[in-house]
């Protein structure tokens, strides 16, 4: 059972990797629209795909551990969990590609950078301690990564609002504020990408689902 | 199989309370309760040597040929205590039949094999054996691989269908409740498939205790699974939340082979 061991492991270090790489990515397209660097928009494209290439990966592996182990309780929840997890961290470089193809149209800028360097950072944010929750065992930790998505939707609602006051005001800046509105929806979909995350964590560590908590009455004992 | 969502309808058939199972010095059963239902598999998994086929031994008292052994604590069957309601060895054993890890047949026929237990119990109408014998072959799923060489030996039948032939010696006295001690450790992949297949049709009318060593058969055939440690039951459960969410440590670390 030696070698099960060594490839849960490989499992775990591979999502640990996805993740920080999604972190980078999630950094860069903060930059390249703070900055209007194509640069680093052009490096968002390369990192994506490494994340495609984890996801052939790790997916494999998943399959492989399925059919050669048979694994069983917290070894199970952990496989299937990561065949969820994985495909979250791979939407979240796709997420990126979508932002950083934006990054050159969204100037001269029509908002102050502060509260879109602030939802990137949150989501940012989202992901690195929805990881770490996977990492640590820390189901309290997952479930403050589930709470906090509310504060993100409420940020992104606010700047939706301004970017429409914006068009409304100025049909000039409608062309660069559309593009800034897909922004804001990519990264907050990072964040409920995150939310999902944190909503495996929980399911390995403590063996029943987190989601959809309005239907828990129907489908617990 | 039955699932946490849907409640449990079916009478418990085979209540275990504070058995202790002594033989010489040795404590080789401890303190074990249990209800067993009626028409649902149960299955008794653990390592080696932790009483698992001695406690299958105890519903129908065929230990008592040993006079080292002691048991205390109460073990019913529909509420009747099989040790101390006045009920017959024979009868008991009618009533809870057995199959064992390796197939044992009678050096005799096919036929002969399957109305031996009618016989015993003194069937001797030979339409009605023939209708006995057709029947439990056929509940046995043996019955259009033999029909036409019921009177070869059963030493000539493979490994799975001798096994088959055992289930069906047992169905044949029509049992209340099957004990199965590994019945599919000496087969094959595919007759071992036809044995799970069989449990699953068996158990509609049947109460089904089964001792196996494979996880995954336990995992596949059982609505009810109980892990034993050491001559003590650690944890007993719905076989699906046991395999997916086990309450012990000790249950959790068996199942995904990192005990000891």
């Amino acid at each position: 059972m030696r070698s099960f061991e060594t490839e849960l492991k490989n499992l775990r270090d591979g999502i640990m990797v996805m993740a920080g790489v999604a972190e980078e990515m999630i950094e860069l397209t903060i930059q390249a629209l703070t900055e209007r660097s194509s640069a680093k928009a052009e490096q968002v494209r390369v990192l994506d795909r490494q994340m495609d290439e984890w996801e052939l990966k790790l997916d494999q592996l998943c399959i492989d551990l399925l059919a050669l182990h048979a694994p069983a309780a917290r070894d199970l929840r952990l496989i299937a969990s990561s065949l969820k997890i994985v495909p979250e961290l791979e939407r979240v470089g796709d997420h990126c590609c979508n932002i950083a193809r934006r990054a050159t149209f969204v100037h001269p800028p029509i908002l102050s950078g502060d509260s879109l360097e602030q939802l990137g950072a949150q989501t940012r944010s989202m992901i690195r301690r929805a990881v770490d929750a996977f990492v640590g065992h820390d189901a309290a930790l997952a479930q403050a990564v589930i709470q906090s998505d509310d504060a993100v939707d409420e940020l992104y609602g606010q700047i939706y609002r301004d970017l429409l006051r914006l068009m409304l005001a100025d049909p000039l800046c409608i062309e660069r504020a559309s593009h800034l509105i897909l922004v804001i929806k990519n990264w907050e979909r990072i964040a409920d990408q995150a939310t999902n995350i944190a909503e495996e964590v929980l399911y390995i560590l403590e063996g029943r689902s987190a989601k959809h908590p309005y239907l828990r009455g129907n489908h617990e004992e | 199989m039955l699932s946490p969502q849907t409640p449990e309808t079916k009478p418990v058939k085979l209540s275990v309370r504070n058995l202790d199972f002594r033989y010489g010095e040795k404590k080789v059963l401890d303190g074990l309760s249990m209800d067993i239902h009626a028409e649902r598999v149960t299955a008794i998994i653990g390592p080696s040597g932790c009483g698992k086929s001695t406690f299958l031994k105890c519903f129908n008292r065929i230990h008592e040929v040993s006079s080292a052994v002691q048991v205390s604590g109460q073990m019913a069957m529909d509420g009747v205590d099989i040790y101390r309601g006045g009920i017959d060895q024979v009868d008991l054993r009618r009533r809870v039949g057995m199959v064992f890890q390796k197939p044992n047949p009678f050096p005799k026929s096919i036929y002969e094999n399957v109305a031996f237990g009618p016989r015993l119990f003194g069937v001797r109408d030979r339409a009605t054996l023939d209708g006995l014998v057709e029947d439990a072959l056929r509940k046995s799923a043996l019955w259009d691989e033999v029909k036409d060489r019921l009177k070869e030996s059963a030493t000539g039948m493979s490994g799975g269908q001798q096994q088959r032939l055992c289930i069906a010696r047992a169905l044949a006295v029509n049992p209340e409740v099957l004990l199965m001690d590994e019945p599919c450790s000496a087969l094959d992949p595919i007759a071992t498939a036809k044995i799970e297949d069989l449990i699953g049709e068996l158990k509609e009318n049947l109460t089904i205790v089964i001792v196996t060593h494979n996880m995954q058969q336990a995992a596949r055939v059982s609505d009810y699974t109980a892990f034993f440690w050491l001559g003590k039951l650690i944890e007993m459960d719905l076989t699906e939340r046991i395999f997916t969410t086990p309450r012990e440590r000790m249950t959790e670390d068996y199942i995904t082979g990192r005990f000891g």
